[in-house]
C-alpha cells in the first residue's frame, strides 16, 4: 500500500464519513483514533465496500507522549509514504466544566491544539521531504467569534486555525496544500440530542465537500458553505451589541 | 459543545416524537444513535431506561419501531460492513446496513440482494426483524431463508451466536421476531449472482379478479419475480381488475448495445422529493379512480421490456418522502395473505369491501405467495397476499381496518405485523399459531422484557408495564 492518506480521529462522526469518501474515490487509508477494536471494523468496511487497502492505528489525542511513535507506524503501515492528512479529531469538553475545572480545560486544549500541533508537525515533514501532497484540518466555526457558551473549545479550535494558516504559508512552495475546513453543526455525536438545532449538515454531504476542497487544494472551506456569511456578520457586530445577544 | 458527558459511556441522546413511516401512528421515545459497539452495549445494558427496542430506518407502517415512554435505538450508524466472500457471494456485516448501499456496493461487481421489499431504504438488521418479502416470494421465500447466520445481543448484554443449527430456537424467533429477542448487530447473507443491473419485464393486463389469478397459476413459474398492481376501487365485473408486472434478471444478450458496455452500471436517478405535505382531500375516490384509469390504460400488454432495477423494484423510491401525498394525518396499510384454498373467496369479499367503502387506494398489490418459513412471526404463507393504502380518515377508518381484520381472521388469513396499526392480542394468536412458542422462548431470552415496543404490548408480545 502506497500513498495511503491518513485519517487522524476515524472512528465516529465527521471521520468516519471522510474515511468512506475517500475510500470510495479510491485512496488506500490509515484510519486512527482512540478506540483499536471500532478502528478495525471500520477498515474491514472500507476494504469490503470499496476494495481499498485500509489499516488501523491508536492514538491518544488527551496524552502528551507517544505521538511521534504513533506517527511513524502509521508510515509504516502506509508502505513508507502518506499521500495526505485529514485531522478530524476534536475534543467539545463541557465549558461550564471547564471554567471550574481546570483539567477539564487542559484536555479541551491538548486535544484540540496541542496534540494536533504535534501531529501535523510530523505529517508537514514527512510530506515536505515527498514534495507533494496535503493536510487537511477540521477546526469550528465555534473558533470565528469568542462566545460565553464554548469559548475554551472556540480558542483551541482558533489557534489551530491560526497554526494551518501559518503552515499553508510555511508549505506554499514545497507542493504540500494545506486546507482549512470549518464545519457548522453537523449532525454527529457531538450535537445528537442538543436541543434547537434544525436542518443540520449530513456528515456524508460535509465529507464530499472536503474531498472536494483537498482535491483543488482549496485555502478555507466553510461547510454547508452559508457558515462563512453567518460568522462573517457574527464577527461585525460590535462588542456592546454581541453581549446582549448571549450567545 | 456538548455538556452532557455521561459515564459508562452512554451516547448522548434525544427526547423525540418519532412516527410510523406512513405518519399515522406517533410516540414519544428516549431516541439514541449509538456508533460504536460498546455505546450500543451500555444503552442496552442501562438500568435507568425501563426497557428499548432497534429501529432501522423507519419505514415499518407498524408502531413495531415505537417504544412510548421507553427507549429507542436508532441503529443507521452500526452500519460497517465486515466481510465478502467473492465466490460464495456471502456478506457479513452490521444490522445497521442499508439495503441500499448493498446494492450500491455490489451491483457493480454482480451482486445483488436474495430478497428485497418495495424499498431500498431499509436497514438489513430491520429486514430480518421482519422478515421481509419480495416479489419473488413465489419462488425464494422470504429474507430469512437466504440468511446464514446472525449474531444477537441479548438483554443479558451476551452476544449469542444463532443459525438454523446453532440456538435454532432463538435464530428463528428473532428472524421476524419484530425486534423482541435483543439487537441483531451483524448477519451474513447470500447475496445472488445477477449479469446486469437490469430486468427483462412482462406486462400482462388482466379484466377481473379470475383472470389474474389465472394468469398467475398458469405463468408464474416463468417469473423470478411477479406481482400485479390492482385497482382496488373497480367494481363488478371489473373487481380485480389488475396489472401483472412480471420479470427476470436480464442477461447481457437480452439488453441493447448501448447498455451491453457496462451492464452492471445502471445510473441512479436523481430523486426529487415531496417538499410538503398535500392537503388531505388531494387523493380522494374520484383522483384515485382517475389514476387508476389512466395507470389501466397506459399499461398495454408488452413482452421483454428491459428495465433498470431501480424502476422495477423501487418505483416508489424515486420520490422522497412519498407518504405526503396523503396529507398530515398519513395513511395506513392493509396487508393480508390467504390460504390457496380459499384466497379466491377472501380477495372478492376484501375487494368488494373496499370498492363500496370508496376508500381511495392507489397502490393495491396481489401477489402469490409461496411456502411459510419457519419464522415464528413471519408474515408470508402460502397464498395470496393483497396490500391496500388507505388515507388516513380517524375514527372511521379504526372501525374499517377492524372489519378487514376481522374478515382476514375468519378466511383463515393473517395479517402482516409490519404494517398492522389495529389488530388485537386475541386476533395475533390466532392468526399465528407459533406466537405461544415465540412468547415461551422470549420469556427465556428476555425475562425481564428488557425489549418491548409499543407494538408488542399492544399485541400482547410482551407483558404491559405496571404503571
Amino acid at each position: 500500500m502506497s500513498g495511503a492518506v491518513l485519517i487522524l480521529g476515524a472512528t465516529t462522526g465527521i471521520g468516519r464519513a471522510v474515511a468512506r469518501e475517500l475510500a470510495r474515490t479510491r485512496r488506500s487509508l490509515v484510519v486512527a483514533g482512540r478506540d483499536l477494536e471500532e478502528l478495525q471494523t471500520l477498515a474491514a468496511d472500507l476494504r469490503v465496500r470499496y476494495g481499498v487497502g485500509a489499516v488501523a492505528c491508536r492514538f491518544d489525542a488527551r496524552a502528551s507522549e507517544g505521538l511521534g511513535a504513533f506517527f511513524r507506524e502509521c508510515v509504516e503501515a502506509a508502505g513508507g509514504r502518506l499521500e495526505g492528512v485529514v485531522l478530524c479529531f476534536g475534543y467539545a469538553g463541557s465549558q461550564q466544566r471547564a471554567e471550574s475545572d481546570w483539567e477539564e480545560t487542559v484536555a479541551i486544549i491538548q486535544t484540540n491544539f496541542l496534540s494536533a500541533v504535534r501531529l501535523l508537525n510530523l505529517a508537514a515533514d514527512h510530506l515536505k521531504e515527498a514534495g507533494a501532497g496535503f493536510i487537511c484540518g477540521i477546526t469550528s466555526v465555534a473558533g470565528d467569534r469568542g462566545r460565553q457558551s464554548n469559548y475554551i473549545y472556540g480558542s483551541a479550535k482558533a489557534a489551530l486555525g491560526v497554526y494551518l494558516q501559518g503552515l499553508r504559508d510555511r508549505l506554499s512552495g514545497a507542493g504540500v496544500t494545506v486546507t482549512t475546513i470549518k464545519p457548522g453543526f453537523v449532525d454527529t455525536p457531538m450535537t445528537f440530542g442538543r436541543p434547537g438545532l434544525r436542518g443540520l449538515a449530513s456528515p456524508q454531504r460535509v465529507a464530499r465537500v472536503i474531498r472536494r476542497a483537498i482535491e483543488r487544494g482549496r485555502a478555507v472551506v466553510y461547510v454547508p458553505w452559508f457558515w462563512r456569511w453567518i460568522m462573517l456578520f457574527l464577527r461585525l457586530v460590535p462588542e456592546r451589541i454581541f453581549r446582549r445577544l448571549r450567545l | 459543545m456538548t455538556g452532557d458527558r455521561r459515564e459508562n459511556s452512554l451516547p448522548p441522546r434525544r427526547i423525540q416524537s418519532l412516527r410510523t413511516w406512513n405518519n399515522h401512528l406517533s410516540a414519544r421515545c428516549e431516541v439514541y444513535r449509538p456508533e460504536r459497539l460498546r455505546e450500543l452495549e451500555a444503552i442496552v445494558g442501562c438500568p435507568q431506561l425501563r426497557d428499548v427496542i432497534c429501529r432501522g430506518l423507519g419505514r415499518s407502517y407498524s408502531d413495531c419501531h415505537l417504544n412510548e415512554a421507553g427507549g429507542v435505538i436508532l441503529q443507521e450508524r452500526l452500519d460497517r460492513m465486515l466481510s465478502f466472500d467473492f465466490s460464495s457471494g456471502i456478506l457479513e456485516c452490521e444490522g445497521g446496513v442499508a439495503l441500499g448501499d448493498i446494492i450500491d456496493c455490489f451491483l457493480p461487481r454482480g451482486f445483488f440482494p436474495p430478497v428485497t421489499p418495495g424499498t431500498r431504504f431499509v436497514t438489513i438488521g430491520g429486514a430480518i426483524a421482519n422478515d421481509v418479502h419480495g416479489k419473488n416470494h413465489h419462488r425464494d421465500g422470504s429474507l430469512g431463508a437466504h440468511i446464514l447466520s446472525l449474531s444477537l445481543l441479548t438483554a443479558g448484554g451476551e452476544t449469542l451466536q444463532c443459525s438454523p443449527t446453532k440456538n435454532p430456537d432463538l435464530f428463528w424467533a428473532t428472524v421476524g421476531g419484530l425486534g423482541l429477542t435483543g439487537v441483531i448487530t451483524s448477519a451474513r447473507v447470500r447475496l445472488q449472482h445477477v449479469s446486469t443491473g437490469y430486468m427483462k419485464v412482462d406486462i400482462d393486463r388482466a379484466p377481473n379478479l379470475d383472470a389474474a389469478l389465472e394468469q398467475f397459476s398458469e405463468t408464474d413459474e416463468r417469473y423470478q419475480y411477479s406481482m400485479a398492481w390492482i385497482d382496488a376501487l373497480a367494481g363488478g365485473g371489473s373487481l380485480g381488475r389488475s396489472v401483472l408486472i412480471r420479470g427476470n434478471h436480464a442477461e447481457i444478450e437480452d439488453l441493447p448495445a448501448a447498455q451491453r458496455r457496462a451492464p452492471l452500471a445502471v445510473r441512479r436517478r436523481r430523486r426529487p422529493s415531496l417538499p410538503f405535505y398535500l392537503p388531505s382531500f388531494a387523493l380522494n375516490a374520484a383522483s384515485v379512480r382517475a389514476f387508476n384509469q389512466s395507470y389501466y390504460v397506459s399499461h398495454p400488454d408488452r413482452t421483454g421490456s428491459i428495465v433498470p432495477y431501480d424502476s422495477f423494484f423501487y418505483p416508489l423510491d424515486a420520490i422522497g418522502n412519498w407518504y405526503r401525498l396523503y396529507g398530515r394525518r398519513g395513511f395506513v396499510q392493509f396487508q393480508a395473505v390467504f390460504p390457496p384454498e380459499v384466497s379466491r373467496r377472501a380477495l372478492i369479499e376484501l375487494l368488494q369491501e373496499v370498492s363500496r367503502s370508496r376508500r381511495a387506494s392507489f397502490l393495491a398489490v396481489l401477489k402469490v405467495m409461496g411456502p411459510a418459513g419457519k419464522g415464528l412471526l413471519s408474515f408470508p404463507m402460502a397464498g395470496h397476499t393483497l396490500a391496500l393504502d388507505m388515507a388516513n380518515t380517524g375514527r372511521d377508518l379504526a372501525v374499517f381496518m377492524c372489519r378487514l381484520n376481522e374478515l382476514a381472521l375468519a378466511h383463515g388469513g393473517r395479517v402482516y405485523l409490519a404494517k398492522d396499526a389495529f389488530l388485537t392480542a386475541e386476533a395475533a394468536a390466532s392468526m399465528y399459531p407459533r406466537l405461544q412458542r415465540f412468547r415461551k422462548i422470549k420469556m427465556r431470552i428476555d425475562p425481564q422484557g428488557r425489549f418491548a415496543s409499543s407494538m408488542a404490548r399492544r399485541i400482547g408480545l410482551v407483558e404491559s408495564r405496571e404503571a
